[in-house]
């Protein structure tokens, strides 16, 4: 079993490591990990569990909502959280954050961003994309038996608030902005078009397994500037919220409930430290995303092939 | 019974009165006319009937959750509600031990699959021959060899503690409910609430006042499994016969000994059937607990459908379907099976022979896949590959103390190719299209826009007046009230889109399924093969029905409606056949030697008789439209199921109640007035 032999292996170097380190030891409860419904987040939180086993540590997963989690790391339920999304959870977040309980234990590399995409065949039959005047023109191209004469963009779920139905007004669009209910929702619509390569726009977000499935490319819209969404004046219409883009670079953050640092201090030490690249987090995406590993397999895969990524966290 | 009573002109005269209105008919028209009169009448209305207030007229969630705060913080409930979650986790944290091995007490586990799949097999033996033993230790061998062993097991592992919980509170409540009419009138109408509730409503709380995960997951099961364990308790107890008790009685029973050995073995039937249905509906909430964060087949099934992953969704369905089959078939063998006695002095070996056969296989099957653990494990890629030195036997040796990934039979790339060549045929695109366009720009937009012009007492009086045809001015006030409480919540257009969308998909089934169960019971074969196929189709996880509509017709409502009436098809088409099927055969003899064609036998004899039962079809598939609809949510609906989806992943638990009962109390009025209708019309025709 080369996962046992590997696993002693990462164990001894971290004893030998951590030796002359006089922190306290890390408790022997469990440290539970929270996994949502995504692959890139299950692998990493088993490639961090893993690491923390190496450790001498006990680690537990427990499958949860990505948005209610926030609470469940508030009240110590759930010890940590290793991908926040600005976008997606940076209210949830900060709503936790202001009752207290949890803080942010620090970004990834990894930046992160949300907004229209199109999968590349949509470019062939619209060539002047990815701007989003472009997109505008091309609307014809994208128009439904429900849509009438406007093009079909197909947005996030309602509850991900992303302001589509706002910003097509505010920057006169020609579109009408469909919600989609669930992530697999957006897959299916992608999937759909991809047998007849018909154009569409729906949103997205990256890191994502959709990239490595579907290339594609995201919509340009004019730049975010912080206030979009809160002063009319900022942007290109004066007299409209949300006329500009999604932040190109958002956060990508790991969040730490406040008791662990007295109760793990080793493993919060490394939690601190752990940071993700884009290509690093696409790269456990597609173990399982497309090479079909188990997310635990693939934790242990990537694990092995990055020795020189996290064994510089555990030093 | 003479076939002249059903004539046509009989069965409409028998509502007339000799051709005059009776007087619910009169009344039912008065209402009517009025709710016409309101909807001409609309421009002059006062706003409030029109444009629908957002607040409500009453902030009933605000005083739901002033309640449910002061239970939980001031009251403590909490503090009991957490400690029974400790319990039961502990309980939990067994299960999953033995079954997947995690590392908790009593560290057993994992049993080998091939020991259950041993024992699943001669317990089935036991019940029902060979049949039954290849359903039981197939199941697991497909979940084994398909690679989905462990997700499997997770979700066992919280049914194993779920089914009894649920089997042993329902046998108490029930015994409770039979003893005591007070309190059995109390019960009713919470479980009518209960059977009615989306199951969104009942995953809220139990993330509140239980832990989040398996515990939550757990409780969740146990009260959805409640309702029909009490009230086949409840009815088995009633049944038993007055010669029972009055043997129990001269034997000197104590009140205990009474029950134990003379009502619950009376009862025994209906209580098994009881279980039967805690089995059934125990594997359909565990699967949706994943929308809770339960792991297990439910929780895979939609991380599976979240990337994109058909093939793999499709046979975590098959596993889902096969298990149920398996608890299902079981359970009925068990009913039917009638205790065996043995004579005085049978040794015990051979009175417990299965029970030791089934030990012994257990036995035996640990035994190998202890011997076997540290053969090398050859992929299946390897079996018949000359190069790669793997054998058939290396590879069943490999597998039969555990099945690694690259050991599973797994085939999902394979369906998911084939998913995607179906729908890149010209032929069903140009279907697919054509009925989007057909179905949404002529029929479903503006059906839903014409409902939702109706003004809101129209609405609320046209119910009513249905109601007061069919059962009177009770089931009117039922219906009315029910629907003014509706509006009264400030989800007025959200219910009339849950309602509109609800109607759509029954009356398309209605349209598709009745031809469809009228052609299949002509003949015996192929009613037995759409009977098969509608189990089949009712047991897969419903969500599974969501990612094949989109893709046929995109997010849009012609998805969600084709993915309810996938569902609700089943009842109709299923209750359709039974009705026909059980027309005496005097009756339909009787017409052909009066020289009916085939046509006017079956609308003049065989309709008319299985009218009755095609209402309890009717009526099931209405409630399984109200329970698909707010599964729908996932696919992108504006309804009720929509709102109650975002409260799943907050703390909002007093507008996630609101909203369950909005479409509880739907659900009630339509159930309410088709029994009713049913019930009479039985009686009216003599049947039953």
């Amino acid at each position: 079993m080369t996962n046992s032999i590997k696993k002693l292996a990462i164990g001894a170097a971290v004893a030998a490591l951590m030796a002359p380190n006089a922190m306290a030891a890390d408790s022997s409860d469990p440290i539970v990990i929270p996994i949502h419904n995504w692959s890139s987040q299950i692998v990493m939180s088993h490639a961090v569990g893993q690491i923390f086993e190496s450790m001498g540590n006990n680690v537990e997963f427990v499958t949860t909502d990505s948005q209610a989690v926030y609470e469940s790391v508030r009240l110590g339920d759930v010890t940590l959280e290793l991908e926040v999304w600005e976008g997606a959870f940076g209210a949830s977040f900060r709503a936790a954050l202001e009752k207290g309980g949890l803080h942010d234990a620090g970004d990834h590399d990894a930046v992160t961003r949300e907004d229209w995409w199109y999968p590349m065949w949509t470019k062939d039959a619209c060539p002047g994309l990815p701007s989003w005047e472009a997109l505008n023109e091309c609307a014809d191209l994208f128009k439904t038996a429900e849509t009438g004469d406007k093009g079909r963009y197909l947005d996030g779920p309602v509850d991900w608030l992303k302001h589509g139905k706002e910003r097509v007004e505010a920057l006169g669009m020609n579109f009408t902005v469909i919600n989609a209910g669930s992530a697999a929702a957006l897959w299916a619509e992608i999937g759909a078009a991809e047998a007849d390569k018909r154009p569409v726009v729906v949103f997205n977000w990256t890191p994502n397994f959709a990239e490595a499935v579907w290339p594609g490319e995201f919509v340009e819209f004019p730049e975010w500037v912080e206030g979009c969404d809160k002063d009319p004046s900022v942007g290109p219409n004066p007299d409209a919220l949300f006329d500009c883009g999604n932040p190109a670079k958002g956060y990508l953050k790991k969040a730490a409930w406040d008791g662990m640092v007295g109760k793990w201090p080793h493993a919060y030490e490394v939690l601190t430290k752990i940071s993700f690249t884009n290509a690093q987090i696409a790269e456990m995406a597609k173990l399982v995303d497309v090479d079909e590993l188990e997310p635990e397999e693939a934790a242990e895969v990537w694990l092995e092939n990055n020795e020189d990524v996290w064994k510089s966290w555990v030093n | 019974m003479s076939i002249t009573t059903l004539s046509p002109s009989e069965t409409q005269s028998q509502g007339r009165g000799d051709g005059r209105w009776s007087e619910r008919q009169l009344v039912a028209i008065g209402l009517v006319a009025l709710a016409v009169a309101l909807a001409l009448a609309r421009p002059l209305l006062p706003e409030w009937t029109i444009v629908r207030v957002e607040e409500g007229l009453y902030a009933y969630a605000d005083w739901l959750d002033a309640v449910f705060n002061f239970v939980r913080d001031d009251l403590g409930l909490i503090h009991l509600t957490r400690a029974i979650a400790g319990g039961l986790e502990y309980l939990l944290d067994a299960t999953a031990n033995l079954l997947y091995g995690k590392k908790r007490w009593p560290h057993l586990g994992p049993i080998p699959w091939t020991a259950l799949a041993a024992a699943a097999g001669v317990i089935g033996y036991y019940l029902g021959g060979w049949r039954l033993a290849t359903i039981g230790a197939g199941t697991f061998v497909w979940a084994a060899l398909i690679g989905q062993w462990s997700i499997a097991m997770q979700t066992m592992s919280v049914i194993a503690v779920a089914a009894p919980t649920a089997f042993v509170m329902g046998l108490v409540l029930g015994i409770f409910a039979w003893k005591s009419r007070p309190f059995e009138a109390v019960l009713k109408p919470v479980l009518a609430i209960l059977q009615t509730l989306p199951f969104f409503t009942y995953l809220l709380p139990a993330v509140i006042f239980f832990k989040v995960g398996p515990t939550a997951g757990a409780v969740a099961t146990i009260v959805y499994a409640l309702p029909p364990m009490i009230l086949m308790t409840t009815l088995g107890l009633r049944k038993v016969p007055p010669e029972a008790v009055e043997a129990g009685k001269m034997s000197g029973c104590t009140r205990w000994q009474m029950l134990r050995h003379v009502y619950i073995p009376s009862a025994r039937t209906e209580i098994l059937v009881g279980v039967n249905q805690v089995f059934m509906l125990c594997l359909a909430m565990v699967v949706l607990t994943a929308f809770i964060g339960m792991p297990g087949l439910g929780g895979k099934l939609l991380a599976m459908m979240n990337s994109f992953k058909l093939g793999r969704s499709f046979e975590i369905g098959v596993t889902i379907v096969l298990f149920a089959v398996m608890l299902d078939r079981l359970s009925k063998a068990w009913v039917v099976k009638q205790p065996e006695h043995f004579e005085r002095g049978t040794p015990w070996w051979q009175r417990h022979a299965y029970s030791l056969a089934t030990f012994g296989g257990f036995a035996i099957f640990v035994l190998i896949a202890f011997l076997v653990r540290d053969l090398p494990n050859v992929p299946v890629k390897a079996v018949g590959d000359p190069e790669a030195e793997g054998s058939f036997f290396g590879y069943v040796g490999g597998v039969l103390d555990e099945v690694g990934r690259k050991q599973s039979l797994t085939q999902g790339k394979g369906i998911d190719k084939a998913i995607k060549g179906f729908l890149g045929i010209d032929s069903v695109q140009a279907v697919t299209e054509w009925l989007r366009w057909f179905l949404n720009v002529w029929i479903l937009i503006p059906f839903r826009n014409a409902l939702l012009w109706l003004p809101v007492p129209t609405v609320i009086l046209a119910i009513g007046a249905l109601g007061y045809l069919v059962g009177g001015a009770r089931s009117a006030l039922i219906g009315a009230g029910f629907f003014a409480f509706i509006a009264s919540t400030g989800w007025w257009d959200r219910a009339i889109i849950t309602l509109y969308t609800v109607i759509s998909a029954v009356i398309l089934a209605t349209l598709t399924g009745l031809p469809l169960a009228i052609w299949a019971s002509r003949s015996e074969k192929w009613a037995n093969r759409i009977l098969l196929f509608c189990d089949t189709a009712q047991t897969f996880p419903s969500f599974i029905y969501l990612i094949p509509a989109i893709m046929l017709f995109g997010v849009n409502d012609v998805a969600v409606v084709f993915s309810i009436l996938i569902f609700t098809l089943v009842p109709l088409t299923r209750y359709t056949i039974e009705g026909l099927r059980s027309v005496p055969v005097e009756l339909t003899e009787a017409a052909d030697m009066a020289g009916a064609t085939r046509r006017q036998k079956l609308w003049h004899v065989q309709l008319p008789l299985a009218l009755p039962t095609m209402a309890v079809g009717f009526n099931q598939a209405i409630m399984f439209a109200f329970f698909m609809v707010i599964i729908a949510a996932f696919i992108g609906t504006q309804d009720l199921g929509q709102e109650l989806q975002r409260t799943l992943a907050g703390t909002d638990l007093g507008k996630n109640f609101v909203l369950g009962m909005c479409v509880a109390l739907m659900a009630l009025v339509f159930d309410h007035i088709i029994m009713r209708w049913s019930t009479d019309r039985r009686k009216a025709l003599g049947v039953d």
